[in-house]
């Protein structure tokens, strides 16, 4: 067994996860899950296609519901938690979608200035700065009357991520910051990252395919695979591992599959 | 496949699961709108007066050419029918109770319901059947805000505020194309004719009018954003949603109003 038992005491944990299983009807797609993230890392969840990050994430998000197990946020049970104790926590969580989910019915913005017309009693003009602040934390400075079809790719994920961060959150969650960026971009974002942990003193949870990128701004990697996982420790434990899956993965080696004749058959004709 | 090894009993089994899980789900949506109505500004989490109207302005302002032009239409044919219809009983000049009665108590809720349903019912469910997709709406919730206040009690408070005033454009509009036609057909001038309705409309039959919009408010808004969020498959899925929502709201407004007829005329 390769995932280490939580230490405990050095930090403290801002997510915990025990035993998660979850289904998608009757397809296991997470199995076992122990994962712990802690105050000010930057903690990475990389793994192959299919192999449940998206799927974990939305539960860390509370978007779904477990089979079994649990997990705190914050120090606060996600199972069961009241309506507005949820409010409380989302609060203190930015998210940063995959395709940005900036609303697109409204300017960048009105994005980025929602959550604090939502949740705070700020006037106009004070939201309308604060915007603009966190606008220029992600060099979208002046770009705040565009609407989101009008940004490119990378744009849109860095006016997700301003969005994502303008409440201050202690916890943020970025799916696949750097996918299908060119390499300046991705690697700018990366330092963009680094720099909320150190400035905002954020914890970060990031799901990602790249490995430079991950290696460049992990505390911890975490990694899945079919729904379980592989290990989950510091970036040169990760590198150093035995493991032959997480060796695979680190280097890009395709997957040797077992050649069953019989099973390879039944596959191709559907049974 | 499992579905078709299924016996007809499981099938009509299954179907009506389905469809009372839909009711279920359509009954605490509404629930839970109109909760947010009353309750979001004791909970902070107010439903903004801005946004409702901008969608009195989308769902109710915009549809006025449409809704106008088809009830003057409707008040025409029912001019035309009736006066044919009485002829053979010499009493041609009795049309204007039939016009007044059926445009205010069926005609201007049903044209408007049917009209709305077409335009915002379906707008409805394709614009949050593609912020489903685009993960719009759990990216709301995960900022702390409910789809449901966010987005679906502006719309219902909009739509009962607009559908019923919409209606009481089309009872004029359908008045008047009974007036146009009748004076042109048999004479009556424009102020007998509208003597002639206010001598026989009564409170109740407009009351009965504007009630069933209320009701269609509801239908209308309800479908169309119950099939919005239940959106799956991508675009694609939203295409589906949006036909379906039109087909199943203008179904619900006809069933709704015929039972909503029953029982008030028995
Ligand atoms: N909505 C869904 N319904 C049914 N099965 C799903 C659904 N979403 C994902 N799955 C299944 O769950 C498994 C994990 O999917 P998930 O999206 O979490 O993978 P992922 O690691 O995010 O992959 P990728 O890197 O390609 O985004 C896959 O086998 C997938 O087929
Ligand atoms: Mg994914």
């Amino acid at each position: 067994m390769l995932t280490p038992e939580p230490q405990k005491g050095n930090a403290e944990l801002v997510i915990e996860v025990q035993d998660l299983v979850a289904h998608y009807g009757r397809h296991k797609v997470l199995d076992g899950i122990n994962l712990t993230v802690r105050a000010g890392e930057i903690h990475i969840i990389m793994g192959g296609s299919g192999s449940g990050k998206s799927t974990l994430l939305r539960h860390l998000l509370g978007l779904r519901r477990l089979t079994s197990g649990r997990i705190s946020l914050l120090g606060q049970e996600i199972e069961g938690i009241h309506r507005q104790a949820l409010l409380e926590l989302r609060k203190q969580i930015g998210v940063s979608f995959q395709g940005g989910a900036l609303l697109s019915s409204m300017t960048v913005g009105e994005n980025v200035t929602l959550p604090l017309r939502e949740h705070t009693r700020l006037d106009e003009s004070t939201m309308a700065i604060m915007a603009r602040m966190k606008l220029e934390v992600v060099k979208l400075g002046g770009f705040e009357h565009f609407m989101p079809a009008q940004l490119s790719g990378g744009m849109t994920k860095r006016a997700a991520l301003a969005r994502a961060i303008v409440m201050d959150p202690k916890l943020l969650f970025f799916d696949e910051p750097s996918a299908g960026l060119d390499p300046v971009v991705s690697a700018e974002l990366d330092e963009l990252i680094l720099r909320l942990r150190d400035a905002m003193h954020m914890s970060i949870v990031v799901v990602t395919h790249e490995l430079e990128s991950a290696f460049r701004i992990a505390d911890r990697i975490t990694v899945l695979d079919g729904g379980k996982i592989l290990i989950s420790d510091t970036v040169d434990k990760v590198r150093s591992s035995s493991n032959s899956r997480v060796q695979d993965l680190l280097n890009r080696r395709p997957r040797e599959e077992e050649l069953d004749a019989d099973a390879y058959l039944a596959r191709l004709t559907g049974e | 496949m499992a579905e078709a090894r299924l016996g007809w009993v499981e099938q009509l089994g299954k179907r009506t699961l389905g469809l009372i899980a839909e009711v279920g789900y359509l009954s605490a949506l509404l629930v839970e709108s109109l909760y947010w109505l009353v309750a979001g500004s004791f909970k902070r989490q107010p439903v903004r007066v801005s946004a409702v109207f901008s969608e009195m302005m989308r769902t109710g302002v915009s549809a006025i050419p449409i809704v106008f032009l088809l009830s003057f239409s409707i008040g025409i044919m029912l001019a035309i029918q009736g006066i044919h219809t009485l002829r053979t009983f010499g009493a041609e000049s009795q049309v204007v109770i039939g016009i007044a009665l059926s445009i205010t108590r069926e005609f201007g809720p049903l044209i408007t319901g049917i009209v709305v349903a077409g335009r915002t019912g379906s707008a409805l469910a394709a614009r949050i059947g593609t912020m489903v997709v685009s993960e719009e709406i759990d990216a709301l919730r995960v900022m702390g805000i409910q789809p449901v206040r966010y987005l679906v009690s502006p719309v219902l408070l909009a739509m009962l505020v607009m559908l019923p005033a919409l209606t009481v454009m089309a009872d004029f509009a359908g008045l008047l194309g009974g007036a146009v036609y009748s004076a042109m057909d048999l004479g009556i001038s424009y102020a007998a004719y509208a003597d002639r309705v206010i001598s026989v409309l009564k409170t109740g039959d407009i009351f009965q009018g504007l009630s069933k919009s209320c009701v269609f408010a509801t239908v209308i808004t309800l479908i169309g954003v119950a099939n919005g969020f239940t959106v799956t498959g991508g675009a694609e899925g939203v295409g589906r949603a949006t036909t379906r929502s039109v087909v199943l709201a203008i179904s619900g407004i006809v069933i709704a109003d015929m039972v909503f007829t029953w029982f008030l005329n028995r």
